[in-house]
């Protein structure tokens, strides 16, 4: 009698748990949070609701590149100050992942660290979808080597070039300059879905494409290529200032000689331009049509305005202050 | 006579030698697994204690590492444990109940029996697909929790229909001729006199399963649970994100801080799951005792 009484009551046990589960959600879903069930209006039914005092509340969805998103996520976190209500969740799906969802109306806002395609734009016209996009912050692409690494000193936009392009029969640092040792170069690099990589490849190998053989390890975690090539004593890599910066102690930055001398990255460099070519900007893109929501609209007003100074938290650039105001007066 | 003693003792010498090497050799091969394990916890733990602290569970995630917690993490984790196992439950016991009790052996049988022994062994990103194409867009139901929930499901199935169908089939025949041979029908049989027997194998199978897809990342990362989710779901159609997520999203931060908050998120999801292997053995042991 127990046993049947035990295999029931987990049954019905489940049972009930499952129900009271489903149940409790949706209630919550209508009632709101404990602040204030009158003024929080469920998802959609905001964008009827004027802006200003009324407190907004609603959901932003977005998504896309992984160099983006700190910027998104301080902002999103700063913005959530003011606005509790409103729930901006933020993914890491890549610029191309991202645009992917973006066109296909699945998100408000895409993060990017380049500018669309001609092809990912195409499907967002199909799709009837049209954008803003929006600059908010540079980043500076650095070139890495060892710590231990003391023979170079800087690397033309032509060696770089002949150091990561397809095909490139570059193996030892003396193919690179003749005055450099004869040990085999260890390469690493984003992955291809990445948008870092895409900007390389255009920046560097004018779209001729990574190398890919034996001696190149992509990867799509920055740390991973942080490790990599401060644990090869002639190793080479590329990735976002940011990691750079954090792990200077680790890594040697390699000047670029873009034409006019060589150049380090630095906060200065980098935003005056003069770190070129690799100094990129990044994007937002922005759903017209999730614009007209009050609570969207506030976000990016936010975004754009107090993006300066919270991308130097996150060991970006921020851009000179006029052009925030140009980026801004795109939203009006 | 004294010769052949030699041979003898020489002989057995040389098994008593085998014997002890291999003996050595098992014993190494037992501890290289545990070492390995006690190495992990010990540097994880070594990493991570520092922040398991009270606001770790308070605090939604941060862009600083100092302000940065796991709520909605831990949250969404267990919201998809509390969908999961009430629905993975009543299907994958239901279908090993079906294959065991109900189904009549043939070809037919055999087919699905092939199917989900080899569903168990496809790797997990290939739900995260499937999850995408049939929850996520072709019902609609978005980047939710309840399609991430169910996608699990759809992963832990085969195991706990695995699991299930072998405690079912531990049963001895005659408890089930016992029950018809005191007129019972098939379901009474099935459960007043199979099910409570099998009961403890199939929980223990349930809740293995459950405490492997609370440690699945992959097809999660698919169905797009988001990496920065600073509220907790409210319903069913909601964002959502979960421990594993949490902690790959702080271990990809640049900043060295990330990586302790990783270490102790870690720590969180080990306890988590010790806390469901043990509540695996307790049920086990407590109906056991039943029987």
């Amino acid at each position: 009698m127990l046993n049947r009484k035990s295999f029931k009551g987990i049954l019905m046990s489940a049972m009930v748990a499952a129900m009271v589960f489903t149940a409790a959600c949706g209630n919550n879903a209508n009632s709101g949070n404990e602040e204030g069930a009158a003024t929080n209006a469920p998802t959609n039914a905001a964008s009827n609701a004027p802006s200003g005092d009324v407190k907004l509340s609603g959901e932003i969805k977005v998504d896309g590149s992984s160099t983006v998103f700190p910027l998104t996520e301080a902002a999103a976190e700063e913005f959530n100050k003011e606005h509790p209500d409103v729930r901006v969740p933020v993914g890491v799906s890549g610029t191309g992942g991202g645009f992917k969802q973006f066109c296909a109306g699945e998100i408000a806002i895409a993060d990017a660290s380049r500018p669309i395609k001609d092809e990912e734009a195409t499907v967002c016209k199909d799709a009837g979808i049209e954008y803003t996009e929006l600059t908010v912050a540079f980043d500076g692409l650095s070139v890495v080597v060892s710590k231990d690494n003391d023979f170079i000193d800087h690397l033309t936009v032509e060696e770089l070039n002949k150091i990561f392009v397809t095909g490139s029969t570059v193996k030892t640092w003396k193919d690179v300059r003749d005055t450099w040792p004869a040990e085999p170069i260890v390469f690493f690099s984003p992955g291809a879905d990445s948008g870092t990589y895409d900007y390389f490849n255009e920046a560097i190998l004018d779209k001729a494409g990574i190398r890919n053989d034996e001696a190149i390890t992509f990867s799509e975690d920055d740390n991973a290529l942080v490790q990599g090539v401060s644990g090869s004593k002639y190793g080479i890599g590329y990735f976002g200032f940011a990691y750079f910066e954090e792990n200077a102690d680790k890594l040697k930055v390699v000047p670029i000689d873009g034409g006019s001398g060589p150049i380090a990255p630095t906060y200065d460099t980098i935003k005056d331009g003069s770190y070129a070519p690799l100094s990129r900007p990044l994007f937002i893109y922005l759903n017209n049509k999730e614009l007209e929501r009050p609570e969207v609209k506030e976000f990016a007003n936010y975004y754009i305005n107090n993006i300066g100074p919270l991308a130097g938290e996150v060991g970006y650039v921020a851009l000179p202050d006029e052009q925030y105001a140009t980026e801004a007066a795109k939203l009006q | 006579m004294n010769i052949f003693q030699d041979a003898n003792r020489r002989q057995i010498a040389g098994r008593r030698r085998t014997d002890w090497l291999l003996h050595i050799l098992f014993v190494v091969a037992t501890s290289v697994g545990v070492i390995a394990l006690c190495a992990l916890i010990i540097d994880i733990l070594i990493d991570g204690i520092a922040r398991l602290q009270p606001d770790l569970f308070t605090n939604f995630p941060s862009r600083k590492a100092e302000g940065s917690g796991m709520k909605s993490a831990l949250v969404g984790t267990i919201y998809m444990l509390l969908i999961m196992a009430p629905v993975s439950f009543i299907f994958g016991v239901g279908a090993a109940i079906y294959l065991e009790e109900y189904a009549k052996k043939g070809w037919f049988t055999r087919m699905i029996q092939l199917n989900i022994s080899t569903l168990a062994g496809v790797p997990s990103i290939v739900y995260g697909i499937l999850g995408l194409a049939l929850f996520v867009r072709l019902l609609a139901l978005d980047r939710s929790l309840i399609a991430g929930a169910l996608t699990m499901t759809l992963l832990v199935l085969p195991i706990i229909i695995v699991s299930a169908q072998e405690a079912i089939r531990a049963v001895p025949k005659s408890r089930r001729d016992a029950s018809f041979a005191l007129g019972a029908t098939k379901w009474q049989t099935v459960s007043r006199s199979v099910m409570p027997s099998a009961l403890p194998g199939v929980l223990t199978g349930v809740i293995l399963a459950m405490s492997r897809a609370i440690g699945e990342t992959a097809p999660l990362v698919m169905i797009g649970a988001l990496t920065y989710v600073a509220f907790l779901p409210e319903g069913l159609r909601d964002s959502f994100t979960v421990i594993p997520i949490q902690v790959y999203n702080w271990l990809s931060k640049p900043q060295a801080e990330f990586k302790e908050l990783a270490a102790s998120g870690i720590i969180v999801l080990l306890v988590l799951l010790l806390l469901m292997n043990f509540s695996a053995i307790l049920l086990r042991n407590k109906y056991q005792k039943n029987v």
